[in-house]
């Protein structure tokens, strides 16, 4: 089954999507970034495959997504024919893996072995446990009328835990600018240089 | 009235001193916000004993209160607190989430569904579960 997560600070705003989407699975909102502390998240959409007993058969990691908007025409926000083929080739390849893993189970390629899964457990430093306490400080005080110590705090996780994109772009929405695809976005993104904005996916074929 | 927010929720603690470093809270309010309280044998959780820091002992237990700031460094734990010192986040470390996850059991959770139904990871226990998150942003 599909469990579906919004990393949404502002309760409201995962809302029109989710009644769009119409699922029948269950869709929570996730204001504090609970699973970003847990299971090491840092951006979205990333996904957890989890078995019947429990157990982690893939850590966090991109869920079909790539590295392709990259190369958009950020006029016309277009993509380079090439690179919109291999964007829809990561998905449907991640989207037929976990079908083939919700089949066979543990004799699916595409689930790890325990081993495999340890080896792809994602980095979890000092920083950011300390990164993901002030997120969760700065949503409190959000909820109680501090908006500008939260912004603040805000800043303060993201600087101890830059690679959380979940961290960053919650507080380049706290401002209220609208959503976080305006140039300062872009200009992080360029200042990742050759490092990747979607963490690599260990899966055969996967660009 | 301070508030803690702790692994198990939120928690509101009386007679601290917000002006400073320290979060002293009575033995009862460190017992039901954090589940640690002051033994013979140091301050425990459960089972679980962590000897005082032999000299320092007073920096972290006293006249039947327990300072949770002091303890959570001790522990390696993040502690950080609101500028007004009203409310504190007692975090776990990554030491104690990398074994976590390094144990392959998934780390259970509760949230809420849009009509505030809470939903707990372990509810779903005997299904696979393809856990996805995406944002609105």
């Amino acid at each position: 089954m599909v469990i579906a997560v919004a990393m949404d600070s502002r309760e409201g705003d995962p809302l029109p999507w989710i009644d769009a989407a119409k699922p029948t699975y269950p869709t929570l909102i996730d204001r504090e970034h609970r699973l970003a502390d847990l299971y090491g998240i840092v951006n979205v959409p990333q996904a957890v495959w989890i078995d019947e007993t429990g157990r982690i058969v893939r850590p966090a990691e991109p869920a079909g997504a790539y590295e392709g908007f990259r190369q958009m025409n950020r006029a016309t926000r277009e993509l380079p024919e090439e690179v919109a083929q291999r964007t829809a080739r990561a998905k449907t390849l991640y989207l037929d893996a976990i079908r083939d893993w919700a089949r066979n189970g543990e004799r699916s390629a595409y689930a790890f072995t325990p081993e495999q899964a340890r080896a792809h457990l994602p980095a979890v430093t000092e920083d950011a446990a300390t990164a993901q306490a002030l997120f969760r400080l700065a949503q409190y005080l959000m909820r109680h009328g501090e908006p500008a110590e939260a912004e603040r705090r805000i800043g303060e996780a993201s600087r101890l835990h830059p690679d959380s994109w979940c961290i960053w772009r919650q507080g380049a929405g706290v401002t209220e600018l609208g959503l976080a695809a305006q140039p300062d976005f872009w200009q992080r993104v360029d200042a990742l240089g050759a490092k990747r904005y979607y963490a690599p996916v260990d899966m055969p074929g996967m660009p | 009235m301070v508030t803690l927010l702790t692994e198990t929720g939120e928690h509101e603690v009386t007679g601290t001193e917000p002006s400073t470093g320290a979060l002293w809270v009575s033995a009862s309010d460190a017992l039901r916000a954090t589940g640690w309280e002051a033994k013979p044998e140091g301050l425990c959780r459960g089972p679980i004993c962590v000897p005082l820091p032999v000299g320092r002992e007073r920096e972290l237990v006293e006249g039947g209160r327990i300072n949770l700031a002091a303890l959570w460094r001790h522990l390696g734990q993040p502690a950080v607190r609101s500028e007004r010192g009203h409310a504190w986040v007692l975090g776990e470390s990554a030491r104690d989430r990398k074994a976590a996850l390094a144990s392959l059991e998934a780390p259970d959770f509760a949230l809420p569904d849009p009509s505030g139904r809470m939903h707990r990871l372990s509810d779903y226990r005997g299904k696979k579960v393809f856990l996805v998150t995406w944002a609105s942003w």
